[in-house]
């Protein structure tokens, strides 16, 4: 599954990394970095954040 | 048998609990009811940025506006009837069918309440066409349609959606001032050294925050008047109204029910009094366990979520046959957007009887980054941060959860 995040909707509430973090972290500048391609093991979780973003800035592929 | 699933309220917690359904029961027959002509959109941003977009706004503004709320999902069209447009106006409990504005009426096997809030209104009549509430994305539009530059805008209530209007619209460059009953806006849920530093920063941002008064009379006078409770009067072009929300209870007849302040379940969102009724969302009253015993009703975005989720896994486990997992503690949160600061909070804040500024300086929102920690006998239970960016927010949610965590095994 491919993973997007529209950035120029994000307002970085963190929330997909409280319930993806393996899949979106902050990097050291507190910008939002994520995994582009993602296997079925994470699929839940990916979703999971997808749904939880308030801004639903993540769009999900595949 | 499929079951046949009859969710009311068309908004983020009937939404997500359709998905829920459809993703542990595929086969479920579902019905999603829904009085407003929109589909499923975000509230939100209707008092932050789309406030600003919907600022004397065309059509086509509108339509591009409400395209961008809509939420995306991913709901098949086989099996899912959608009902927009049409309320429930009542529900028999003993055969099991949810009574419809069009005259129809639809049988459940499980119904799940997520008809949610609808905003309280000051009691006096007059001014009505100067008068706005901020609840759907209508009232947004129609609001917009009056958010004019150097036009004088009075706010009642300055909670969250108080403030954060009324800090859209100085911003917009209306004049704007603030009403409020408490000693300080947001006191319940921010508690009152936050609150205070709260007002100043909404008053060094030009805001009028007149506190402590209540409304005690409405004309029409020179646009809309209001009398406060020290003789004031004090006039605008426009009027918010923002004092709070009435849980929408009204369609669910059935005397077995306990609907003193939304609908009371128990920790499996089941309503004691009738075990195929189940609420999500904000009309949810429900126990949390981080919190001690008293099931509490949660305003916030992440709670249609977590409870749609969770009425779910109910549902599905008692149609097989079993009893639900026991424990259901979701951790809560909410943001706030005022002025430019970002407000993000995690666990209760509301419940806490002292706090501790971990970071920064109260006296010095919106200038640099604060962190309060909010403690209940000494734990903590609650986070907030100020302008504080959510990347470092986040590295201290690991402390609350094991601190919260701790009460739920002990
Ligand atoms: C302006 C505004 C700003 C907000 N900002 C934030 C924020 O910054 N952070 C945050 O955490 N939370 C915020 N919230 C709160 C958040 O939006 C709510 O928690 C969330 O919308 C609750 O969703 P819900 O589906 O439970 O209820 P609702 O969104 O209230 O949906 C209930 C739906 O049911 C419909 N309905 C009611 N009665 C019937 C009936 N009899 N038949 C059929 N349909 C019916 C209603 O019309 C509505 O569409 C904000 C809310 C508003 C209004
Ligand atoms: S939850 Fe949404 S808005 Fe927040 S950081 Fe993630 S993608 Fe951005």
């Amino acid at each position: 599954m491919k993973v997007h995040v529209d950035m120029s909707i994000c307002l970085l509430h963190g929330q997909c990394v409280i319930a993806a973090p393996e899949v979106f972290s902050f990097d050291d500048d507190g910008g939002l970095v994520w995994v582009k391609e993602i296997g079925e093991d994470l699929r839940a979780d990916t979703e999971a954040a997808a749904d939880a973003c308030p801004e639903q800035a993540i769009v999900l592929e595949g | 048998m499929a079951p046949r699933v009859t969710i009311v309220g068309a908004s983020l917690a009937g939404l997500r609990s359709a998905e829920a359904v459809r993703a542990l029961l595929p086969d479920a027959r579902i019905t999603l009811i829904g009085d407003e002509p929109h589909a499923p959109y975000n509230r939100p941003p209707l008092s932050k940025d789309v406030a600003e977009q919907l600022a004397g706004a065309d059509a086509e503004t509108q339509q591009a506006a409400l395209a961008k709320l809509t939420f995306k999902h991913r709901l098949p069209d086989a099996g899912l009837d959608w009902r927009l447009g049409v309320k429930a106006t009542g529900f028999d409990a003993d055969a099991r069918s949810v009574r419809l504005s069009d005259g129809g009426r639809i049988a459940h096997d499980w119904l799940i309440a997520a008809s949610g809030l609808r905003p309280r209104r000051l009691p006096f009549a007059g001014a009505e066409a100067r008068r706005h509430v901020l609840r759907s994305f209508d009232d947004a539009a129609r609001l917009g349609a009056q958010l004019v530059p150097g036009a004088r805008m009075l706010v009642v209530g300055a909670g969250f959606i108080g403030c954060e209007i009324a800090a859209t619209a100085a911003h917009l460059g209306l004049s704007v001032t603030v009403i409020e009953p408490q000693a300080a806006p947001m006191l319940a849920a921010l508690g009152p050294d936050v609150a205070q530093a709260m007002a100043s920063f909404h008053r060094a941002r030009g805001i009028d925050l007149r506190c402590g008064l209540t409304v005690t009379g409405l004309s029409d006078a020179n646009g809309v008047t209001l009398t406060l409770s020290d003789g004031s009067t004090v006039t605008g072009d426009l009027l918010v109204e923002a004092v709070g929300s009435l849980p929408n209870t009204e369609w669910l007849t059935d005397p077995a029910l306990d609907l003193s302040n939304g609908v009371l379940t128990d920790a499996t969102l089941t309503a004691p009094g009738n075990p195929r009724l189940l609420a999500v969302g904000d009309l949810a009253r429900f126990p949390n366990p981080l919190f001690g015993p008293a099931p509490r009703r949660v305003e916030h975005w992440c709670v249609p979520g977590q409870t749609a989720k969770r009425a779910a896994e109910t549902i599905a486990a008692r149609a097989a046959g079993h009893d639900p997992a026991p424990t259901f503690a979701p951790m809560p949160s909410f943001w706030s957007d005022q002025h430019g600061m970002r407000l993000q909070s995690f666990g209760a804040p509301a419940l806490a009887d002292a706090i501790r500024i971990a970071e920064g300086r109260l006296d010095r929102l919106g200038q640099e980054p604060c962190l309060v920690e909010y403690l209940q006998g000494g734990r903590l239970i609650g986070l907030l941060g100020l302008g504080l960016s959510p990347a470092h927010l986040t590295r201290h949610r690991p402390r609350l959860d094991a601190a919260l965590n701790e009460t739920v095994a002990a």
